[in-house]
């Protein structure tokens, strides 16, 4: 224990102090004046979902699921292209700047020169996933068993020997792959909805300003639905056929036209910081400074105080909660956990955190409820499954219920909760960077203000920034796995667990997507 | 005809020196059998032939102590494994998609040949041990070239169907050096059998100037 010389109490302890001292500065208050009101309508209409608007919903359905397919696609095939390339700089640095950037913000970034249409969405999604799916199918082609390869003669060429002796070793893990970011792509194309595309998030919010209840639990349905039944319609075979019909379902989107050279000007002047595309470069600081002071710096300030409340609380949510999920704890109470559990990890956070504010009013309450409850209900998933395997191998004598969890669950599990925690930890600030959208005062929220101002440059500068600090956590996060000695969670197979669950992402997966953010 | 000649050379294995100067020149028309407990080098003395005779530009088929095979392909396309480096990389990609029908006549005859007809189209992953092996084999022989080196090639089966595989091996190739841990099999297949312990070469000959307590000296403790 001598190498890890941070403690998991120290680490603990210090989190929650740090939440402690945020706590002063965030803004928790419950806005709305009847929230118990609006959370019966809510209750009822999710009991009685309405699906008397079955044309619209069929409609955003179908382009819901057009744009992640589309987009999971095209990302998937560039990524896999580049991937066997990831070791050269420049390329690696394009696919890691493509992949720091939020679906949102590049759906809003991306609205400047394609406007509403189809490509803004297929492509908002596209090209972070390019990003991602390089990062991880080149660490599934140098994990691979090197053997084959070294059996081949020696005159054998590199693209027949990749095809030969790697491809087909990692085919299996890389459809895991994925299938889990088809997933994600839903997730993304659902929100994609709430800054104007026609998909469910743009039902949602439709259906949320008339006060149509049962339309709005129609929605989610439908969404859960989508999404825990993936692996049963997302076949090998049949994904010709899903691509045919997304074409075609995008193809009867109309969009508003755009005027011609709109990329022409977005990449030569829209983003060019004013003083550099005027010629007066002395400006430049005097340009940047108000920047950094009234906008950057707070509004960083304002992300980690919601980003530290948000991580504590999913915690506590995580390590209480996911013995619900467990049988030998919670008894017969584990089938209801189970199924909310499902709900609540398969809706976005930002769709719960659009749904909380209507319920709360604006504040940061919403924001950081939505973050923890699904990262929390993540979170939880993934150590109840680990705990059914310890529970199979416990002594017959072992004690059951609350001691079940007490003497055997919680110790044996907290490295592995701390350590899952950790990797949410820089997609919490991630989210919550986006979550600005809503009209918290995040990072997200000043980029929104410059685009809807057309202040391009600006929003450049915010984007970086957003990049900058979500990097910087991430490296922090990666330091404090590895001094708790839990760097080597990313090692377990990946693929093999999904099978067993076909509605959620396996730990090999979670975490790799954890780290390629 | 010398085929290849190792002159006084030091041999590493993994960074550590096996063979600190040895030895060795091989015949056309030789079937050499290097026999030796585990560990004693024969690995090592193997691989120093193939990369010997690959850099003289000689076509060398091999079979691997580790396989090397891919599991998610099928017996065929493991086999056609051998020839890659025959063709472009296009006209492989094309025969990933499917098998050109002469390449699979060929494959189809050499995998009845090694008792595998029935498995043909089977990913490898299915296989056996035993039957994973033959595909080794399989691959070396659709492979061809003037030798053939197995390092215990069939050292996952029973004795007659190692027997069975050996002459199989005879009859395709004129020149062989394997590894066996099977003395009588060693005895039955070889024209010259080598005994390697500890690094050394302990003897040279015809199986028929072995003597038993030269092969007891081999694996004494």
């Amino acid at each position: 224990m001598h190498a890890n010389p941070l403690s998991r109490r120290a680490l603990v302890l210090a989190m929650i102090a740090l939440a402690v001292l945020a706590l002063p500065f965030a803004d928790l208050a419950v806005s709305a004046h009847d929230p118990w009101g609006a959370l019966a309508r809510m209750g009822q209409g999710l009991l009685r979902p309405d699906f008397a608007a079955i044309e619209q919903l069929g409609t955003a359905t179908a382009r819901t699921l057009a744009f992640a397919l589309m987009g999971v696609a095209i990302g998937a095939v560039a990524g896999g292209l580049c991937a066997p390339f990831y070791g050269f700089r420049p390329l690696r640095a394009v696919l890691i700047g493509l992949r720091s950037v939020h679906e949102l913000f590049w759906a809003l970034l991306l609205m400047q020169v394609t406007g509403l249409s189809p490509a803004t969405g297929v492509l908002a999604i596209a090209l972070p996933y390019t990003g991602v799916f390089a990062k991880v199918f080149a660490e599934q082609i140098e994990e691979a068993d090197p053997v084959p390869a070294r059996a081949l003669a020696p005159g054998v060429d590199a693209l027949s020997r990749f095809l030969f002796a790697r491809a087909p070793l990692v085919a299996g893990d890389m459809w895991s792959y994925v299938l889990y970011r088809v997933e994600c792509g839903l997730r993304s194309s659902a929100v994609l909805g709430f800054i104007g595309l026609p998909t469910l998030g743009f039902q949602l919010d439709a259906f949320f300003r008339v006060g149509n209840y049962g339309a709005v639990g129609a929605v989610l349905m439908i969404y859960v639905a989508l999404v825990v039944t993936i692996r049963h319609w997302m076949r090998l075979a049949l994904v010709p056929l899903w691509l045919a019909a997304s074409v075609w379902v995008l193809r009867g989107v109309s969009t508003p036209p755009m005027g011609a050279g709109a990329l022409w000007r977005f990449l030569t002047q829209d983003i060019i910081p004013a003083p550099l595309r005027e010629g007066h470069w002395g400006e430049l600081p005097g340009w940047l400074a108000p920047m950094v002071t009234q906008q950057i710096i707070p509004a960083t300030l304002t992300t980690l105080v919601v980003a530290q409340l948000a991580l504590v609380l999913t915690g506590a949510l995580a390590f209480g909660g996911f013995s619900a999920l467990v049988r030998q704890v919670a008894g017969i109470a584990v089938w209801p956990a189970r199924f909310v559990t499902i709900v609540l990890r398969t809706i976005p956070e930002y769709m719960l955190a659009y749904i909380f504010l209507q319920v709360l009013g604006p504040s940061m309450l919403p924001v950081i409820l939505a973050l923890s409850i699904h990262n929390g209900a993540i979170i939880a998933h993934l150590l109840s499954r680990e705990a059914g395997g310890i529970v199979a191998g416990l002594r017959v004598d072992a004690p059951r219920g609350a001691a079940l969890w007490g003497y055997e669950l919680a110790p044996r599990l907290f490295g592995r909760f701390l350590a899952l925690s950790l990797y949410r930890w820089e997609m919490i600030l991630r989210e919550t960077a986006v979550m600005g959208l809503l009209g918290v005062a995040t990072l997200g929220f000043y980029l929104d203000s410059a685009l809807a101002a057309l202040r391009l440059d600006r929003a450049m500068v915010l984007i970086v920034a957003i990049a900058l600090l979500t990097a910087a956590l991430d490296a922090l996060s990666k330091i404090l796995r590895g001094r708790l000695g839990a760097a080597s969670l990313r090692l377990i197979p990946s693929g093999r667990l999904t099978d067993k669950d076909p509605s959620c992402p396996s730990v090999s997966e979670m975490v790799a997507d954890s780290q390629t953010r | 005809m010398t085929l290849t000649r190792l002159t006084d050379e030091r041999l590493a294995y993994g960074g550590a020196t096996v063979f600190d100067g040895v030895s060795l020149d091989l015949r056309a028309g030789e079937r050499v059998v290097l026999v030796g407990p585990s560990g004693a080098g024969k690995t090592t003395l193997l691989s120093a032939l193939y990369r010997r005779m690959v850099a003289d530009g000689l076509r060398v088929a091999l079979a691997p102590q580790e396989a090397g095979l891919v599991p998610q392909l099928s017996v065929i396309k493991n086999t056609l494994m051998g020839r890659l480096d025959d063709h472009g990389a296009l006209r492989n990609l094309a025969a990933l998609i499917r098998t050109p029908k002469p390449a699979r006549a060929e494959i189809l005859a050499l995998l009845a040949e090694l008792g595998l007809a029935d498995q043909a189209g089977r990913a490898v992953e299915g296989l056996s041990g035993g039957q994973k092996q033959r595909v080794a084999l399989a691959r070396a022989l659709y492979r061809g070239g003037r030798v053939f080196l197995g390092d215990e090639p069939v050292s996952a089966v029973d004795e007659t169907q190692a027997k069975a595989l050996l002459s199989v091996v005879a009859r395709h190739f004129e020149t062989s050096v394997l590894s066996l841990h099977d003395l009588d099999l060693a005895r039955g297949f070889a024209s010259r059998i080598i005994g390697v312990r500890a690094g050394a070469i302990l003897f040279d000959a015809p199986p028929a100037g072995v003597t038993q307590a030269q092969f007891e000296a081999l694996y004494a403790r």
